[in-house]
């Protein structure tokens, strides 16, 4: 007997959005990219790399290998970790081409769970932030874990990471244990820690045995730059961790719907990492036997070609700056406005999201009365902000806060 | 300051076995006889030995360009003009399950996404045993997938190697045998690996029998137009047990009659009780799908849609399915032709009773051997060919080398 489960709460306040008929609804729920226009954007180097592929007679729709397209696992894998990354040349790098970051996460998960500190070992806890994205609890969950644990990540008092919390988290967790880590534009709160924290958490991590899961979804959309959004994934490497990267190229590629990801995995030498991806194929062959090719190629296409990845990397940063214009605006308003709070965790949060710090009952008059949606959590998706709602959407936030405790 | 070095993690990992099927085209790649051939993964190949991109895909890949659309995530379930299509195709637009609206058809990753899918379900909701009976022998990788799952595997007899064919009197024994509500899977159609199907005769009985063991029946059909060449056809014995009153499970796959392999074009479908049911299936199997990849990919369902929905492109289709179909039987009568050219005194019927895209020749592991080694003729150990990979230019030579080893 199979009773109703309940919706996915980002998917129904998408849908309550759109059922809503009043005019100046704005929607901050879902983590999609919108122009100033409110619309979705294709890439203009997407829209090039598609013409090419569909004009493209040579190519068929066979089955890629079960691990994926070789050039766009070794593509994205330098993406992540340096064009002059050591652990690449030392061939100790390897991806699993993925259906998007939550495939890639999945995929690592069931292999952590068969391989990871024993064999079958679902009791080794698995450590996800508080608060994370929803589905690192099911990811995890289903794949076997039994033991998923919060660590302190926001505080919501001072509106910022909870570092003592954090570390204390570390030192506390029994050794072995999985820390599923967001390498940049932490979501739901867009605050990471700067470099002198992650020096202080991968100390911890090192001594403690902890081992090192980073979830990388928003590189180069946080701050416009690939390399400082990887900073922390690469200081890590340079530290000798053995450790997975979920990597998305749904957001910095607006390749939502073709499910593109890679799981980079980095091991200590060659024979482990081919062990590894042996395992790894066994896991996948099961799940949905090989990747989808027609996103890897866009990707592949565009990282392997150096004037289309600087194009690439102009339509990055063009997004990135969006987002910044958006923080710096509505802080700037709601300051403006004598909006009762501080408001510089606005633009101090990097990525496309912001914890506003409004509260449930807040939130909740924020889409009954103003027809602004966003999740109960407080989260909203700069993305949808525009140059023409900003200013409702600061009213409605000053509304709130001073209505409504 | 200094990195000290530490144990891996992994030094425990063992290292995995190369996948039966997938492992035959590596070590095919790496043969340099210029003779060789590939009839290992069932893939369609055109009577160049060229991969084969369908008129209708191009064209509707055109289409999909002109439109211009975004890249806006799908739901958890999938494009839903998608699933529509998909499980008109397999039921038939008129089929009284649809008008009720008491099935639900999520889109999925593929054949084997949907086929994991339902396995997750099934372990999840599945009231009864835990016991899943494929036929023996069934596609090797339908064992490793319900195993993953948490589902147990047991065997129906199927394939009678004295015959080279359907196992009919076997097969009644032992489902009359299965204990109530477990899991019966069946090839909708040209059965992978042998070919053989039952004869709809032989389906009613087993349709009947099933009934009587009150068993839940999970259809594989990744082979709808493939088999006969007709579409219909093909989802006769699915469409007969709907309308026997089974609630069945259904996996489908584009792979192979639209060509789409790599872009992972499935459909899942469960037949319900009624609407409402049907709604809370929904909701579960969203929840299921959420923790595994999200949502699926556009690409290869918008060319499915596209198609289907089409008149000019279904039809095309239509004749292109048929096409392929008719290549692969002429194949099989080449290769008898060639076979008893080459003075086999073998009774070699079997080849051209057995239907879609593989034939199981009956050759033992040895004589597998001695093909691959000797003529470079790469196949699957239990003498499962590809016939797709056979064309007029290497048939005769397959026949030499087959003769060669049964002689």
């Amino acid at each position: 007997m199979s009773p109703q489960a309940p919706p996915v709460a980002v998917f129904k306040l998408t849908a309550d959005f759109r059922e809503d008929s009043h005019p100046q609804k704005v929607n901050l729920g879902v983590g999609a990219y919108r122009t100033d226009d409110c619309q979705p954007w294709v890439l203009p180097v997407v829209k090039k790399v598609e013409k090419l592929i569909v004009e493209d007679s040579s190519l068929n729709h066979e089955y890629l290998p079960i691990l994926g397209l070789p050039e766009f696992r070794s593509a994205a894998s330098k993406v992540a970790l340096g064009d002059d990354s050591t652990a690449i040349k030392e061939n100790r790098v390897g991806g699993v081409q993925a259906l998007g970051g939550t495939g890639a996460l999945r995929v690592g998960a069931d292999f952590l769970r068969r391989w990871y500190n024993g064999t079958n070992n679902t009791a080794t806890p698995v450590y996800v932030s508080a608060p994370t994205w929803e589905n690192h609890n099911g990811v995890f969950a289903d794949a076997g874990f039994k033991d998923i644990r919060p660590y302190h990540y926001w505080d919501a008092a001072k509106r910022g990471l909870d570092l003592d919390g954090l570390l204390d988290d570390l030192e506390k967790a029994p050794e072995r244990s999985i820390f599923v880590l967001h390498a940049c534009a932490h979501n739901p709160t867009g605050t990471d820690p700067t470099q002198e924290e992650w020096k202080k958490i991968a100390e911890i991590m090192k001594r403690r045995n902890l081992f090192v899961f980073f979830d990388s979804a928003y590189q180069g959309f946080a701050s416009g730059s690939l390399d400082k959004d990887a900073w922390a994934i690469r200081f890590f490497v340079s530290e000798g961790f053995e450790l997975f990267v979920a990597q998305s190229f749904s957001k910095n590629f607006g390749l939502y719907n073709e499910r593109v990801g890679n799981l980079t995995v980095v091991a200590q030498d060659n024979e482990n990492l081919t062990r590894i991806l042996s395992q790894m194929e066994k896991i996948v062959r099961t799940t949905w036997s090989n990747p989808p090719s027609q996103g890897a190629r866009i990707v592949s296409k565009t990282l392997n070609c150096p004037e289309l990845f600087s194009e690439w990397k102009g339509n990055v940063k063009t997004m990135a700056d969006r987002v910044l214009l958006m923080r710096d605006q509505l802080k700037t308003k709601l300051q403006d406005l004598g909006t009762p709070g501080t408001w510089d965790h606005i633009t101090q949060q990097i990525g496309m999201f912001s914890f506003t710090g409004l509260n449930p009952k807040q939130v909740e008059y924020m889409i009954k009365e103003k027809h602004v949606y966003l999740m109960a959590s407080g989260r909203i998706n700069m993305c949808g902000l525009t140059t023409k709602n900003i200013d409702y959407v600061a009213q409605s936030i000053h509304e709130a806060v001073t209505k409504v405790q | 300051y200094f990195v000290s070095v530490t144990v891996s993690w992994w030094g425990g990992v063992q290292m995995g076995p190369p996948d039966p099927i997938l492992g035959v085209t590596e070590a095919f790649k790496k043969d340099t006889n210029p003779k060789k051939m590939n009839l290992g993964v069932g893939a369609y190949r055109d009577d160049q030995g060229k991969p084969f991109v369908l008129s209708c895909v191009r064209k509707a890949e055109a289409l999909i360009a002109a439109k211009q659309l975004d890249k806006e995530y799908l739901p958890i379930g999938g494009l839903g003009e998608f699933s529509k299509a998909c499980a008109q195709l397999a039921l038939g637009s008129d089929n009284e399950v649809l008008k009720t609206g008491r099935s639900i058809t999520v889109q999925t990753i593929s054949g084997t996404g949907s086929l994991r899918i339902g396995a997750n379900f099934l372990s999840r909701f599945h009231g009864g045993p835990r016991d899943v009976y494929l036929p023996k022998p069934s596609w090797g990788n339908h064992t490793p997938i319900f195993r993953d799952a948490g589902m147990q595997l047991k065997a129906y007899r199927y394939y009678d190697p004295s015959t080279c064919g359907f196992d009919f009197k076997g097969a009644l024994e032992d489902i009359s045998k299965i204990p109530e509500q477990s899991v019966i899977l069946l090839h909708a159609c040209a059965h992978n690996p042998t070919g053989v199907d039952p004869k709809p005769e032989q389906w009613k009985e087993i349709a009947e029998l099933v009934k009587n063991r009150n068993l839940l029946v999970f259809f594989d059909m990744a082979y709808q137009g493939f088999a006969s060449g007709d579409i219909d056809r093909d989802a006769w014995a699915v469409r007969h047990f709907i309308e026997q009153g089974h609630n069945i499970v259904l996996s489908q796959s584009f792979a192979k009659n639209m060509g789409l392999y790599g872009e992972r074009v499935g459909g899942f479908t469960v037949v319900c009780k009624d609407a409402d049911e049907a709604k809370r299936v929904e909701s579960q199997l969203k929840i299921l799908i959420r923790p595994i990849y999200s949502n699926p990919p556009m690409n290869g369902a918008r060319i499915a849609t596209t198609i289907l929905n089409t008149p000019e492109l279904r039809a095309l289709w239509l004749e292109e399915v048929h096409g392929m179909a008719n290549r692969i039987i002429k194949m099989r009568e080449q290769l008898v032709d060639g076979l008893k050219k080459e003075g086999s005194t073998h009774n070699w019927q079997h080849v051209i009773d057995q239907i879609g895209m593989f034939c199981f020749t009956g050759l033992k592991p040895e004589q597998v051997e001695r093909l691959t080694k000797e003529f470079s003729v790469y196949m699957t150990k239990d003498g499962r060919i590809s016939m797709a990979g056979v064309s007029s230019g290497n048939v005769a030579y397959l026949a030499h080398g087959i003769h060669a080893v049964t002689k």
